[in-house]
């Protein structure tokens, strides 16, 4: 069986020292070692920014694509191979920026993927604009005398949309936070871990410090109930998504997978494609 | 030409008119609006035909209205045909022969391209409905679960795009199929396919453009997109059928094409191939074959360690390098959009850039693709007409006239420009003493790609037409008359 080294490479990440992501990755590979996956059964697809990096640094297939659309490359690649573990990743601006549209539409569709948001309310790699999950007033390269947009609450949109998982982390609590990646791997549908991941480097704002002060974790509630969606969404709306745990999970959900008519187990990328001609003839007599 | 009587009707000189009262006609049969059946059935009877052929359409049709609405469209039919043979209007020069005892099918090219996309083992489908695309996702939707395929309705067509390649890399042969507005919102995307070597396929119904311009109209004015679209530079390849029989093999060819040199594949269909139906041949399965490229069978890389680095973009005489579906064991590799080694990793390094760079060039470099360019007609032609899609019939139809005439005519169709076939052209058009470059744009795509790749002619001009509607014969033929 695959243990944690097997899933990382000798791949330096090019990360300042003290970014969240670092965190974020190690997660990833504890979880993947503990669901007991092993790396050529795991595709990590990635979109562009300082956290779309992360699918070079973890052994297994990876594919860093264009930036915002890391869903939907992560959706083709699973109905090419129902089988493999599909993980998509990367950051806030990539996913509920540029990439929204997208977002949005995989938690309708409910494909039985993973999404890491690693959420650092900044554009990290392009040094320092404001992101669509940067607070109002926050004063960014772009935002020099203060945001003057609000914020996206990502659990808030994600509940909104009707997604079947929703999970949030801190790279601050990692055991909490390979629990959820765990959890979200495991659950049939669409699965969103957002993580609140500082940027060391351009938000001196939302410091690891400023986030313990401000998180709210719901492991600490006992009475929680994460099945209940009203409940979760009256929870994001009072943290103003500032809480991290488990905060919905459909038990109930079916995969878009599991929907598709004639739609086989066998994984479409090793069947035979070639068409039965008989099929061939009956389906030209449709148009004779 | 028959035309109602009711606003009457003038025609050119050679032109010989047959008024008939057809909405009188209609009325008097039940309503005005059966007036289509009236001249149904003028027609008839000037092509010979004899009315009962109609009957079955009409029962099939209409008996879901009752037997009432089945006679008045009968009888509408019927005093047309009268109506017509009493002007004198059956003329035999227009009567129809018996149709050969061959099997033959109906359908617009739309079809084709659906039937082709499912004979060569597409399974993955994602797109957005466009006008004039969207059967082509509308046939797959109906015919997948047959075989096991999916068609997503995306967001958009970037997510469109970028979903088939993700199936693409995944192992599927995927595709999608748009216009001109979604062809302008892929761009990106084609890029990373070329620079990832993922092999996806993108079918282009043209329409006339630009912005949403005229959405249900006929226009060939993407040909520039599809070559140079993409910022950067990839190794592309695209293909234009000319006919529906085409539109079918045409998608075979395409997915074998880009597996075989792991590129992005466009196919440009334009409106009237894309949806017109016509009688086609019947269709064959093995005028599709299966061919897909370069992939390492899993039994050879079943032992390495789990360490192990495929080397996705290995180096190669062809620039060609071995895949691999996620999935595999010992397959392990990275793929980016961003400059790469051999195994996938990141490197923008001066030297490994120019390494990559021209591996990938190397791919298409010197290639023609064989059957680019067709010609028929004359030899040492007084004209040599260049045309590109559906233009294909009324060119014909227009040299066709010209020999009649008297005149040397040589019909030169494209049916792929990237890699730009420059010997086939140069080939095609060397003997002519004039070549006239016909296409539905303003600007003359086709005829500037020829002078941009190199294809030389001392005497080249154009016939333009970009009011949303296809050639007809005749304005070819005027054209081309008029330049000898
Ligand atoms: C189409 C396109 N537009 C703009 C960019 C430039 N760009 C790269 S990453 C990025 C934002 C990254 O922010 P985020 O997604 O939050 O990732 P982070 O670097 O913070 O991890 C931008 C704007 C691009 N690569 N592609
Ligand atoms: S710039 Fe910020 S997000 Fe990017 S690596 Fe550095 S700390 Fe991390
Ligand atoms: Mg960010």
């Amino acid at each position: 069986m695959a243990t944690v080294k097997d899933f990382r490479n000798d791949v330096r990440p090019n990360w300042c020292p003290g970014c969240g992501d670092f965190s974020v990755q190690a997660s990833i590979q504890r979880a993947l070692a503990a669901l007991g996956k092993e790396p050529h059964e795991v595709a990590i697809v990635s979109g562009i920014g300082c956290s779309g990096r992360i699918s070079g640094y973890i052994n297994a297939y990876g594919f860093h694509g264009v930036h915002g659309r890391a869903l939907s490359t992560a959706q083709g690649l699973k109905l090419a191979n129902r089988n493999l573990t599909v993980i998509a990743a990367g950051g806030d601006g990539d996913g509920f920026g540029i990439g929204l549209n997208h977002f949005m539409h995989a938690v309708r569709r409910n494909m039985d993927i993973t999404y890491i948001v690693m959420d650092n309310q900044i554009y990290g790699l392009t040094k320092g604009q404001h992101s669509p999950t940067s607070a109002h007033g926050f004063k960014a390269k772009t935002t020099p005398s203060g945001n003057i947009e609000n914020a996206i609450v990502p659990a808030q949109v994600a509940l909104a949309a009707g997604i079947t998982f929703l999970a949030q982390g801190f790279s601050s609590d990692v055991n909490q936070l390979v629990r959820l990646i765990q959890e979200a791997i495991q659950h049939r549908g669409f699965a969103l871990v957002n993580v609140f991941s500082p940027c060391v480097t351009y938000n001196k704002i939302n410091t690891y410090d400023w986030y313990k002060e401000h998180i709210r974790n719901l492991d600490e509630i006992p009475d929680y109930d994460p099945t209940d969606r009203a409940a979760a969404m009256k929870m994001v709306v009072e943290t103003h998504g500032l809480c991290t745990g488990l905060i919905y999970k459909d038990e109930h959900s079916v995969p878009y997978e599991d929907q598709i008519p004639g739609y086989r187990e066998e994984p479409i990328a090793f069947s035979d494609i070639h068409m039965d001609p008989a099929l061939f003839e009956k389906t030209l007599r449709a148009y004779a | 030409m028959i035309a109602d009587a009711k606003f009457n009707p003038t025609a050119p000189e050679h032109v010989r008119l047959f008024p008939v009262p057809l909405t009188q006609i209609a009325e008097a049969c039940g309503s005005a609006i059966m007036k289509n059946m009236v001249s149904l059935g003028a027609s008839a009877c000037v092509l010979g035909l004899p009315v009962d052929i109609f009957t079955e359409v009409v029962v099939e049709r209409f008996s879901r209205k009752g037997q009432k609405v089945v006679e008045q469209n009968m009888q509408a039919i019927e005093r047309g045909y009268a109506y017509m043979r009493d002007l004198g209007g059956a003329l035999p020069e227009f009567a129809l022969k018996p149709a050969e005892p061959r099997r033959h099918l109906f359908m617009m090219g739309n079809d084709a391209i659906a039937l082709g996309a499912l004979a060569a083992g597409a399974r993955v489908m994602p797109a957005y409905p466009i006008t004039p695309a969207s059967d082509i996702m509308e046939s797959l939707i109906r015919r997948f679960p047959e075989v096991g395929g999916v068609v997503v309705q995306t967001e958009d067509e970037i997510a469109a795009l970028t979903m088939a390649i993700g199936a693409a890399y995944g192992g599927a042969r995927a595709f999608t199929a748009t216009s001109g507005p979604g062809l302008s919102l892929m761009m990106e995307a084609i890029g990373l396919a070329g620079m990832t070597e993922t092999p996806v396929v993108i079918v282009d119904t043209q329409r006339g453009g630009p912005s949403t311009g005229l959405p249900t109209k006929q226009e060939q004015s993407d040909l520039l997109a599809a070559l140079f679209g993409n910022h950067g530079e990839i190794p592309k390849i695209v293909l234009n059928p000319a006919t529906t029989e085409e539109c079918f093999t045409v998608m075979g060819k395409a997915f074998n094409l880009a597996e075989y040199y792991q590129c992005p594949v466009i196919v440009m269909t334009d409106l009237a191939l894309s949806l017109s139906k016509q009688t086609t041949d019947w269709l064959r399965l093995e005028d599709i074959e299966i061919d897909r490229g370069l992939v390492v069978a899993p039994e050879e890389l079943a032992d390495l360690p789990v360490h192990h680095e495929f080397k996705r973009y290995a180096i190669t005489e062809s620039g060609i390098s071995p895949r691999v579906f996620p999935g595999v064991k010992g397959g392990l590799h990275h793929v980016t959009g961003v400059e790469h080694m051999e195994t996938g990793r990141p490197n923008e390094t001066p030297a490994n850039r120019a390494k990559m760079m021209e591996k990938r060039m190397r791919k298409l470099r010197g290639v023609e693709l064989p059957g680019s360019v067709v010609r028929t007609g004359d030899a040492q032609p007084d004209v040599a007409i260049v045309g590109i899609g559906s233009s294909i019939g009324p060119i014909a139809e227009a040299a066709a006239r010209l020999r009649q005439q008297g005149y040397r005519a040589a019909h030169v169709h494209v049916h792929a420009l990237l890699p730009f076939p420059v010997r086939q052209l140069q080939e095609a058009i060397a003997d002519a003493k004039q070549v006239v470059v016909v296409e539905n744009n303003a600007t003359g795509q086709l005829r500037h790609l020829m002078s941009f790749f190199g294809v030389e002619h001392p005497r080249v001009s154009s016939l333009l037409k970009f009011d949303g509607t296809p050639f007809l014969p005749v304005e070819i033929y005027n054209h081309c008359k008029g330049m000898m």
